[in-house]
């Protein structure tokens, strides 16, 4: 990176290490770093989505609709998150890929599991085989955005189904006797109000899916827990410049002082999100609010 | 919309260039000298100079990835990658999930490598990697073993401490202990394994015979024999 960084042998104590610090595999850790915050930026939203759909199924008054809100709380609530991430990215890719192949392939004649093997004609690969190596990481990435929405919205789902009957049922009551429908008393009464109910709930779920994003590694992505791994083995000098002994050690101390410094400034600014929210509501937090204004 | 355009596009000039076939080359990343990810963050090594010659001879286009040795078989049978390319020795048990080429190294011993060369192997706690022939080797003898997800990481595992002495590759091995004061080869030796193969979906026979072809062309023309002579990967064909 640097100029002087072109004989790292002769170099010594902070020279060395910015050398070794810009190396481009260390730039791979740091871009992974990036990697991490885009997981957490997308599947946030896209989760409380499917949260959001989820807790609106389950209190549907439609019988069918509501059994399906409940399964899908109970079914991925109830499944261990590594069985269910490994399940579910093989699941689905494989799904895809068996969907192509129906409508890209109708005339193949071979079957599609031989023994052990999937095979999809060459058309139906997702990505397909000649695509560029970013092309499969994004897909790689996406499946994995996906299988953290299924799961976390599952989770959210049943928080915001808790904070909607959270709501005093006398407010939803006056709403219906000014005369609104059922729909508009949703949006308009119970929806605005629920967030402040929900927000413990949301504000952990956040919490456990950022401490969630080092399972990225089990599915292939090339994530921080993976390059610090990576990096920290040890390196003997035929096999690199900088060769160094075991330091996963200092590596996975980063990982920590990383994890804990972002759970901290999501702390700080949950609890101001939560002061916002509290104002003026008929909540215990929010009386204590108007008494210290008073 | 986007998409199709774009698998137009790729259509046309893959017919028009006659542009050859891509295979997607999996490996580790993590055994050297076999393979390894160097300063650039590219796989490098004995596998990928090979890989990439094999690929010239066989007239395709080759694209490495890398993947979790522990999940390498299945990812291949379901398609994620075409090859496996990873030190990986051809036993009976893997035979039973994938087909292998012939083999591209001759059975290297595997070593041990320990704090003290008076290590008492059948009352120690013996370290291997996970899911290789060494760890079934150490398990079948009825000794203690510790399994680790990488090579590296069983190694470290004897200068931790919390094993008496690691079973691997010698190649792999050698490397570390030559730099390491500390560690040294045991005397005992165990010739297990039938020599590394590239492994290949069952289904993909076609594949198979065409890298089969180029392996032996890089064994005809003693080619095979000055890359593993570079690289150290034990004795010459």
């Amino acid at each position: 990176m640097f100029p002087y960084c072109t004989d790292p042998s002769t170099l010594e104590g902070l020279t060395w290490l910015s050398c070794y610090l810009t190396t481009t595999k260390h730039m791979m850790l740091f871009y992974s770093l990036g990697t991490v915050l885009l997981l957490l930026a997308i599947t946030a939203p896209v989760a409380l989505s499917f949260g959001f759909a989820g807790a609106m199924a389950a209190k549907s008054h439609i019988a069918p609709l509501s059994w399906v809100g409940k399964l899908y709380i109970a079914i991925v609530r109830g499944v261990p998150d590594i069985a269910f991430f490994l399940f579910f990215v093989i699941a689905l890719d494989q799904g895809f890929e068996w969907l192509r192949h129906q409508i890209k392939c109708p005339d193949w004649d071979q079957p599609i599991r031989q023994g052990n093997d999937f095979v999809v004609c060459a058309a139906a690969k997702l990505p397909l085989n000649d695509a560029p190596q970013w092309v499969h990481e994004v897909y790689g990435f996406s499946l994995a955005v996906l299988t953290f929405s299924i799961v976390f919205g599952a989770f959210a789902a049943n928080v915001l189904y808790g904070a909607m009957r959270a709501v005093p049922h006398a407010q939803m009551e006056t709403a219906y006797a000014y005369g609104m429908t059922r729909r508009q008393a949703f949006w308009r009464v119970l929806v605005p109000q629920m967030w402040v109910y929900a927000l413990p709930g949301l504000s952990n779920l956040w919490m456990v899916l950022i401490k969630a994003t080092p399972l990225l590694f089990l599915l292939g992505v090339e994530d921080i827990v993976y390059w610090a791994r990576e990096l920290g083995a040890s390196k003997t000098p035929r096999y690199t410049d900088y060769p160094h002994p075991d330091w996963r050690l200092w590596y996975f101390l980063g990982l920590l002082v990383f994890y804990l410094s972002f759970t901290r400034v999501s702390e700080i600014v949950l609890e101001r999100i939560m002061r916002r929210l509290s104002h003026g509501q008929a909540t215990a937090a929010g009386e204590a609010m108007r008494r210290a204004e008073a | 919309m986007k998409k199709l355009i774009l698998t137009t596009a790729v259509l046309a000039l893959t017919a028009g260039m006659g542009l050859a076939e891509t295979i997607r080359m999996g490996t580790e990343g993590a055994y050297p000298p076999y393979n390894f990810v160097n300063d650039k963050g590219e796989v490098d090594g004995f596998e990928r100079e090979l890989g990439d010659e094999l690929c010239k001879r066989a007239e395709l286009t080759c694209e490495w990835v890398t993947n979790d040795w522990d999940s390498i078989i299945p990812n291949l049978v379901s398609g994620n990658y075409d090859t496996i390319i990873a030190g990986m020795s051809i036993t009976d048990e893997r035979k039973e999930k994938i087909d292998f080429t012939q083999n591209y190294t001759q059975p290297d011993p595997s070593a041990y490598a320990a704090l003290s060369t008076d290590v008492d192997l059948a009352n120690g706690v013996v370290a291997a990697q996970a899911n290789t022939i060494q760890a079934s080797f150490v398990a079948a003898q009825g000794w203690k073993l510790v399994e680790f997800a990488t090579a590296d990481e069983a190694m470290a595992a004897v200068l931790n401490g919390e094993a008496d002495a690691v079973l691997a590759d010698k190649a792999s091995l050698k490397d570390m202990v030559g730099s390491n004061d500390k560690l040294m080869f045991l005397d005992r030796e165990e010739l297990i394994g039938g020599g590394v193969g590239m492994g290949i979906r069952k289904s993909d026979s076609a594949l198979r015979d065409k890298f089969d072809a180029a392996i032996q062309s890089m064994k005809d023309d003693g080619s095979l024999n000055a890359l593993i002579a570079k690289w150290e990967i034990g004795e010459a064909f």
